[in-house]
């Protein structure tokens, strides 16, 4: 038991540690290389298309020919995967919402946590208003709190299952 | 055209790759960063300590690479409200669309996921968007 935790521990922090280096790395911590990648009708700088590509090049052959065929994790852990494909409101809704706020400032969850030692106080208040943004949008989901627009939520029970 | 590889760009991105699959194959979990956070922000048996541990290797990991010549930019960004309002958006963006550039845009692409490619082509459809308006507008 006690291994399984220290497992999961230690690959947490591996992996956190590889994913910061990759953010530094790629150059995806600088928010001006991020706008000057999404500003492909301007002076574009195509080259964060290389990071996705980067690795989506690793992750996908080792998940197809690795990960897929196992019924569980190395740790015995079940493969945390989603097995569901409806396109609903909030995927939409939520996916153009977060991409207004990755333009408006050229930042997105990766960079601005790898860069949380920087010091940077607008890296920290990016930070506190993302928090609160999630805590908003998990209370929006469970029907608590409303949206503008759109109102409360309806249909709760239905994708509370769906998410769990 | 003098077009090179960004090498740094490609390398690091697979270094992404192999976190999300290292993470996927130990433990089975989802290298997402804006799961991760929000699984912080409301706490689950098993799955706090874990994620905790994430979090402290991508802020150690700076200074792991410092000694390469790797560094963190200095941000400028004159508009803090902008700033606040874009943190907003990407928290609640990411908790209602269940994902980020990370989960969606790697994990989620990688496993071929119908719901992951839909979000990605949108958020950044939306997000090259924004930044033309920006632009058309002068550079806000």
């Amino acid at each position: 038991m006690i291994t399984v935790k220290l497992l999961r521990v230690f690959i947490g922090l591996l992996s956190g540690t590889f994913f910061g280096a990759g953010m530094v790395i790629s150059g995806m911590v600088d928010p001006v290389k991020v706008i000057g990648f999404l500003n492909i009708t301007g002076n574009w700088d195509p080259s964060l298309a290389f990071v996705m590509g980067g690795a989506l090049m690793v992750f996908t052959p080792f998940y197809h020919l690795v990960i897929k065929k196992r019924n569980h994790a190395i740790s015995g852990d079940k493969l945390n995967l989603t097995t569901d494909t409806t396109i609903d409101g909030p995927l939409i809704s939520g996916a153009i919402l977060f991409g207004i706020g990755w333009g408006l400032a050229g930042f997105c969850p990766g960079p601005v946590i790898t860069s949380v030692g920087g010091g940077s106080y607008i890296v920290l208040t990016f930070i506190v208003f993302m928090l609160v943004g999630i805590s908003y949008g998990t209370q929006y989901l469970a029907g608590r709190f409303p949206l503008p627009i759109v109102g409360y939520r309806k249909n709760v029970g239905l994708v509370t299952k769906q998410n769990k | 055209m003098g077009f090179t590889i960004p090498w740094q760009s490609l390398f690091g991105g697979m270094l992404l790759g192999l976190s999300a699959a290292l993470l996927m194959l130990f433990s089975g979990k989802v290298a997402g960063i804006s799961g991760i956070i929000g699984g912080l922000l409301s706490r689950q048996k098993h799955e706090t300590s874990w994620r905790v541990a994430f979090v402290i290797g991508m802020i150690l990991s700076v200074y792991v690479v410092s000694p390469l010549g790797f560094e963190l930019p200095e941000i400028i960004n004159n508009n803090i409200f902008l700033v606040a309002l874009a943190g907003l958006l990407v928290g609640l963006g990411t908790r209602l669309g269940n994902g980020c550039t990370s989960g969606h845009g790697i994990v989620g692409m990688g496993r071929f996921s119908k719901r992951s490619i839909i979000a990605t082509c949108i958020f950044m459809t939306t997000a090259i968007i924004v930044v033309l308006i920006r632009n058309l507008l002068g550079g806000l």
